[in-house]
């Protein structure tokens, strides 16, 4: 048996931080079926498998590489209402904002515009 | 003030030319990452949870209305409207963009700021007693010292690489009001008993983190022209045998409890002996230019007591209340240290918005030659006040605010910005610091506890000085949730020690209880006129084991 790559248990997203801006991004698939960045953790790609799971893997290093993203990696979720939730608190809180200023971060919609929003 | 010269200025230009480029680099793809990183921590560019952090060095905590102003313009227009001031008397911004930073970086250059020795492996912001100049109980102004070593270690090639980080910390006074004993080098000047000349204390490894160590003395009495000589060989002998093979045990403390402090202080003495001191040493003429730009401002002749803030207290017990917990008599007659507290209840501790800094700036100006300072305890000082200005300060200071009465109480709680902010921590620790303001926000109470340091950490870098709190917080992962260590009978004084763990780890609403249970302690067992910390070190840490067993086992 091939060693499997060490990885988070499935289904996951994959985020990163912009390197220009340093705004925490999501890979999201783009209109052409490519992945590219959003910023709304709710548009975030969900790999529920290894292939999806291998092609943001293969984002993740192309884009670093590209120097459009640093600290990517992939982040467990669980699915909740349709969405997708990072299952530690860390991450969590990444996709947030921080929790004694709900008027910062995705949590107020910094960076999201509205049409991105869905 | 100190005011750079033209060497300064010239290095502090350089350095932003420097970064701009990097950055283009950076942008362009000349450079990667792994190549960066080093480049924009060594110009104090972090990368945290949400976003980029730049932290700004204010030396020994000192800082101009002008130098305020401009933070304040700098938090508005690139950052969220507001900063934090750090346990390292710097201040950080929590949200700027990497191509803002040289623009940032040249309005700094602009007020002889920069961010410089803010992070990286080199002799970081040197920081020092924020009553420097002004407390009674001052020999000397300890800011002379912090800035010598400033220049001295900025531009030092053989130091700018060490094993780790490097914090030096310099106080002039007999109560120790900057946590000396917690750095790689604390620095105390103490007058010779016998021929009374003026000389340094010095103490090395020190240090909190994961392996906390209180500073060992290595000389009792340094004569102050042999300073520089004497770091010199300090730094020597740990950038050669510090550890470089293992991050968690490159600080000097380290090396100073691997040989002993008796070996480590002979191999000191050898290579102090060996150097060519007048090589090293400052110039005696560049120590008093350095020297006169600390020269004390010229006070007013004023009476002792001032009969306006007399009759202003009397008529106001809540502005009465304010002046006796949050000033500290003054060198000069007449005036007092006032210390600004950036801990309303419910706040982040340690943030002001740009209007809360401006209005600082603008009552500095006015009321206290232009001149603020950072404490490590994250609040702002006013060091030259007139009494009988206060009351005008504190109308200002409560449309704004800032008028919380709760210098050194349980609600003047130290916190680093734990997993709100920060991309190592384990756990939050803003929400813990405000619940516990809430819990003990009525005001008689505060004041009937009396002194209390809580200080909070969101991991065991310790950053939040979690280990010499009076209580200290420490924020972990237990299980998949955050979990709240507890230790009491720590000291960031003269008498500094390390607090001891109290129990297991709470989950974070059992944390207020679990405070309370040990405020309680002291209450009842208190004796007459006996603070917290007195308390427990009389009574030892059973009563209170017991209390806090009480919390954890209810929730267990
Ligand atoms: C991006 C944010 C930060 C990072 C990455 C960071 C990193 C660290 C690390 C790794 C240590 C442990 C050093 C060691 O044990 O050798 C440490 C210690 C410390 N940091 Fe921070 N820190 C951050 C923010 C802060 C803030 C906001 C403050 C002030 C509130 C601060 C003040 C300190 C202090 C006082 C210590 C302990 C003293 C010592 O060096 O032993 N740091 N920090
Ligand atoms: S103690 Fe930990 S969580 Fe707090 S600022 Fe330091 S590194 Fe971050």
């Amino acid at each position: 048996m091939a060693a499997a790559p060490k990885r988070v248990p499935l289904p996951a997203i994959l985020l990163a931080n912009d390197l220009l801006d340093g705004d925490v991004v999501f890979a999201v698939a783009g209109a052409n079926g490519q992945l590219a960045w959003t910023r709304d953790p709710a548009l975030a790609l969900v790999a529920s498998n290894d292939p999806a799971a291998e092609s943001l893997e293969a984002f993740a290093a192309a884009e670093i590489a590209g120097n459009r993203v640093v600290d990517a990696y992939l982040v467990d979720v669980t699915m909740e209402t349709g969405q997708p939730v990072p299952r530690h608190f860390r991450e969590r809180f990444k996709t947030l904002g921080p929790s004694n200023r709900p008027d910062l971060g995705k949590q107020a919609g910094d960076g999201i515009d509205a049409g991105q929003r869905a | 003030m100190y005011r750079y010269d033209e060497f300064d200025e010239r290095f502090v230009r350089e350095r932003v030319a420097q970064f701009r480029d990097q950055v283009a680099r950076r942008l362009d793809g000349s450079i990667t990452e792994d190549e960066f990183k080093p480049l924009r921590l060594k110009n104090g560019v972090y990368l945290q949870l949400h976003a980029y952090m730049l932290r700004i060095a204010i030396p020994y905590g000192t800082l101009s209305s002008k130098q305020l102003r401009q933070l304040a313009l700098i938090g508005e227009r690139y950052d969220r409207g507001y900063g934090h001031f750090t346990t390292r008397q710097n201040l950080q911004f929590n949200w700027p963009k990497l191509r803002d930073v040289p623009e940032i970086l040249d309005l700094l250059a602009d007020v002889e700021m920069h961010c410089i020795q803010t992070s990286g492996n080199c002799i970081r912001n040197v920081t020092a007693d924020h009553f420097a100049g002004v407390a009674q109980d001052e020999i000397e102004d300890p800011r002379p010292t912090a800035e010598l070593i400033r220049q001295w270690s900025s531009l030092h090639p053989e130091f700018d690489y060490l094993p780790r980080k490097f914090k030096i910390a310099v106080t002039g006074a007999e109560h120790d009001r900057a946590v000396i004993k917690a750095h790689d080098i604390g620095l105390r000047l103490r007058r010779h008993p016998d021929t009374h000349e003026v000389s340094y204390e010095v103490s090395v490894g020190g240090g909190l983190g994961r392996t906390p160590m209180i500073g060992k003395v290595v000389r009792d009495y340094l004569p102050k022209d042999d300073l520089l000589a004497f770091l010199e060989a300090i730094m020597r002998v740990y950038n050669l045998e510090g550890r470089r093979d293992n991050k968690y045990k490159a600080r000097v403390k380290i090396l100073v409890h691997e040989i002993g402090v008796e070996e480590f202080r002979r191999r000191v003495e050898e290579e102090f002996a060996r150097l060519d001191g007048p090589s090293v040493n400052a110039d005696p003429a560049e120590v008093a230019r350095i020297a006169a730009y600390f020269k004390a401002p010229d006070y007013e002749a004023l009476p002792a007591i001032s009969r306006v803030l007399e009759a202003t207290k009397a008529a106001n017990p809540a502005f009465a209340r304010w002046v006796e917990v949050n000033t500290i008599p003054h060198k000069a007659p007449g005036y007092a240290a006032l210390t600004i507290s950036l801990k309303p209840v419910g706040e982040a501790p340690g943030d002001a918005t740009s209007d809360q800094m401006r209005l600082v700036a603008d009552l500095a100006e006015q009321y206290s030659q232009a001149e603020i300072r950072v404490t490590h305890a994250q609040n702002l000082v006013l060091p030259y006040v007139r009494q009988r200005d206060l009351f005008a300060i504190w109308q200002r200071l409560g449309e704004a605010g800032l008028a919380s009465a709760n210098i050194g109480l349980i609600t003047d709680i130290i916190s680093c910005p734990g997993l709100d902010y920060c991309a190592l921590a384990t756990a939050r620790s803003i929400p813990i610091a405000q619940a516990i303001q809430h819990r003990f926000a009525d005001d008689n109470r505060q004041k009937a506890i009396g002194e209390l340091n809580i200080k909070i950490s969101g991991c065991i870098n310790a950053c939040g000085h979690h280990h010499v709190g009076h209580i200290g917080i420490l924020g972990l992962e237990k299980r998949g949730i955050e979990s709240y260590q507890i230790t009491l009978g720590g000291d960031a004084t003269e008498n500094a020690a390390i607090g001891e763990i109290l129990g297991p780890g709470l989950a974070a609403e059992d944390v207020p209880d679990a405070i309370e249970r040990i405020v309680n302690v002291y209450l009842s067992e208190r004796a007459e006129g006996e603070s917290f910390i007195e308390n427990v070190r009389r009574i030892g840490l059973a009563p209170f084991k017991a209390a806090f067993q009480e919390v954890a086992h209810a929730v267990a």
